[in-house]
């Protein structure tokens, strides 16, 4: 019997689109039951949306001050206190789950299964390794727990449903006090999330500085794209960190997806392998970029983009 | 003072195009380049430089790897770590087993940070530092794009989802880095001939009587999906034609 908890990422009173995501690889595990927890320290608000995405069959709360902020060994007692009846914990394979889950894992004194990218069955799952150049089957014993990440870009969020039940219980652990949050600087921006956008435009090393990033924001404006870059682009401060698409950064699986001036490393394809569509703007023919690319084209992005842009607008 | 713990794994070379061997039973790497995991390469330059602050008195790197993973280690006490800690065994292992295998040298070295890589680019699995923290029963921040110790504290900066996170942690803790930290510093001749004589300690691996953590079995290894070869199209009008005919505007 298969009985699945869900560690709900959240953020200032909103689900994350992940947890859905997580949901959609928990139903293809047949259980039994599928829940959802919420850590929060006022958790009313997530429980509510969480009750509502399509296939959970009860939402859990712990509301606790500590909880305010996600700090994995704040929440990992808490999580491992409720483990007891659940055969799978899973969290999504975003900078929370994975900053989370394999202190879940340790501590319940579990293996992990990171970035699960297919279901083969409740013990048997897909992941990639070596920046997605491999991918390996992966089986978890029946006699242990299943602790794993869900990799978002390979699951679609779940649908909608009429609320199932919220049951909130008290926090049944003693919580460490050698972790104290300071701050959190978020790239204050109006554009869609990178993670969950349906359109991303990305731009490379090749615009040269911040200021010349500006014309892909305003090409992404036109599509209503949310706007990524490649590690180059953000080593040399174009863009900020948390724009970074790639092994090392955001994984991403958008409908249309327009590289604009980035070579295409394997650590770059390995974020953009699922996007519907890869548009790959660079001129140099032989680019890497161009292997995997639906549409390619050759030139100039300072002339071209301009140029798509007015086409579009 | 304080003595600093560097997990520092030996990994194919990132710039390897790894190859599935074609009967599915794993990944080719005989005769391909081997290379210090590149997040362990920052792990170990931020260690060098707590020490040249005079934050930090001692850098030991430690590796769990085959016998030949030697000359791996000797680089690492080129860049200039002080002794290296080779912990041998022939069986690849998973992270929870690398995470109880670096406890035992915790509890050997007593060390006040231990800096490892935010992942290890063979396996992707992003969970031996977290693992460790656990074990240990000590804070950890992970994925770190700035390190400052002051006192017992060190105070992190973290590369999240969201964008840069700052959390203060007590010591000792694990750190583990991202790629923004720092980097690393390339190593000098005569420090390659220095490293010769730094002391390399090994300890077998069925010596520290490990409750071996592989639970879990890889049945298959397969080449990833692969895209279907796209269009060249030769300026923007045709571009955008080609998006209307995909239904994408
Ligand atoms: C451990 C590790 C992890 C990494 N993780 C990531 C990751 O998560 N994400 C990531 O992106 N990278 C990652 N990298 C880095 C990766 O290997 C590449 O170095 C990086 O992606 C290159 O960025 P780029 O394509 O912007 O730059 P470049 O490779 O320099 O490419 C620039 C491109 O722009 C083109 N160009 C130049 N001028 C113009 C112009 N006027 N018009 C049109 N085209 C032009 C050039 O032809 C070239 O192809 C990682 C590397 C390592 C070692
Ligand atoms: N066999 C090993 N030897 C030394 N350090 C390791 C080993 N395995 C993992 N580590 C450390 O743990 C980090 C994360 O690895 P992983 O959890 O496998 O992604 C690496 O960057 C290393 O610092």
């Amino acid at each position: 019997m298969t009985k699945i908890l869900i560690i709900a990422e959240h953020a200032n009173g909103k689900l994350n689109s992940s947890t859905a995501k997580c949901v959609t690889a928990a139903r293809q595990m047949a259980p039994s039951a599928l829940e959802v927890l919420v850590l929060a320290d006022d958790p009313a608000a997530v429980a509510v949306q969480a009750a509502a995405v399509e296939g959970v069959t009860r939402v859990v709360t712990i509301a606790h001050a500590a909880n305010a902020h996600p700090i994995a060994h704040l929440l990992a007692p808490q999580i491992v206190a409720v483990a007891g009846d659940y055969t799978h914990l899973l969290g999504p394979s975003t900078t929370f789950g994975k900053d989370l889950m394999p202190v879940v894992a340790a501590l319940l004194g579990e293996a992990m299964v990171s970035d699960i990218m297919k279901v083969v069955d409740a013990n048997t799952f897909q992941r990639p390794i070596y920046a997605g150049n491999a991918i390996i089957t992966v089986k978890v014993p029946a006699t242990r727990k299943v602790i794993g990440t869900v990799r978002n870009a390979s699951f679609a969020a779940a649908g909608s449903q009429a609320a199932v039940a919220i049951a909130a219980i008290a926090a049944n652990a003693t919580l460490p006090s050698h972790t104290r949050f300071l701050e959190l600087k978020a790239g204050a921006s109006d554009r869609p999330d990178l993670q969950s956008a349906r359109r991303v435009v990305s731009g490379g090393r090749a615009l040269g500085s911040a200021d010349a990033f500006k014309i892909i924001y305003e090409l992404a404006d036109t599509l209503g794209a949310g706007v990524g870059a490649s590690r180059a682009a953000v080593d040399a401060g174009y863009v900020p960190s948390d724009m970074q698409v790639g092994q090392t950064g955001k994984i991403i699986a958008p409908e249309l997806y327009v590289a604009i001036g980035i070579s295409g490393a394997i650590q770059h394809l390995t974020g953009i392998k699922d996007a519907g569509t890869i548009v790959a703007i660079n001129k140099d023919g032989e680019a890497p970029i161009f292997e995997i690319a639906d549409i390619g084209l050759v030139g100039d992005l300072f002339k071209i983009v301009p140029e798509l842009k007015q086409a579009l607008g | 003072r304080m003595k600093i713990l560097v997990g520092y794994k030996r990994v194919v070379d990132y710039n390897v195009r790894i190859q599935v061997k074609p009967d599915g039973s794993g990944v080719v790497t005989d005769g391909v380049k081997l290379s210090a995991n590149p997040f362990d390469d920052i792990a170990l330059e931020e260690a060098l430089r707590l020490r040249e602050k005079g934050v930090a008195t001692e850098v030991v790197v430690a590796t769990i790897a085959p016998a030949d993973a030697q000359a791996h280690l000797r680089n690492g006490l080129a860049m200039g770590a002080n002794r290296a800690i080779h912990v041998v065994t022939d069986k690849p292992i998973q992270p929870l087993t690398a995470a109880r295998t670096l406890l035992k040298l915790i509890e050997k070295e007593q060390p006040q940070l231990v800096i490892l890589g935010k992942q290890a680019i063979d396996d992707d699995s992003s969970q031996t530092g977290q693992m460790l923290a656990a074990l240990w029963g000590r804070p950890q921040a992970t994925f770190a794009s700035k390190v400052e110790v002051e006192g017992n504290i060190a105070r992190v900066t973290r590369e999240i989802d969201a964008g840069l996170e700052t959390i203060e942690i007590d010591l000792p803790a694990v750190i583990t880095v991202d790629l923004r930290l720092n980097e690393p510093r390339f190593i000098k001749l005569p420090d390659i001939m220095k490293a010769k004589a730094k002391p390399l300690e090994t300890i077998a691996f069925d010596s520290l009587g490990v409750d071996t953590g592989d639970h879990h079995q890889i049945t298959a290894y397969a080449p990833p999906p692969k895209r279907s070869k796209g269009v060249m199209v030769k300026d923007v009008a045709e571009l955008v034609a080609a998006l209307k005919a995909k239904g994408l505007l």
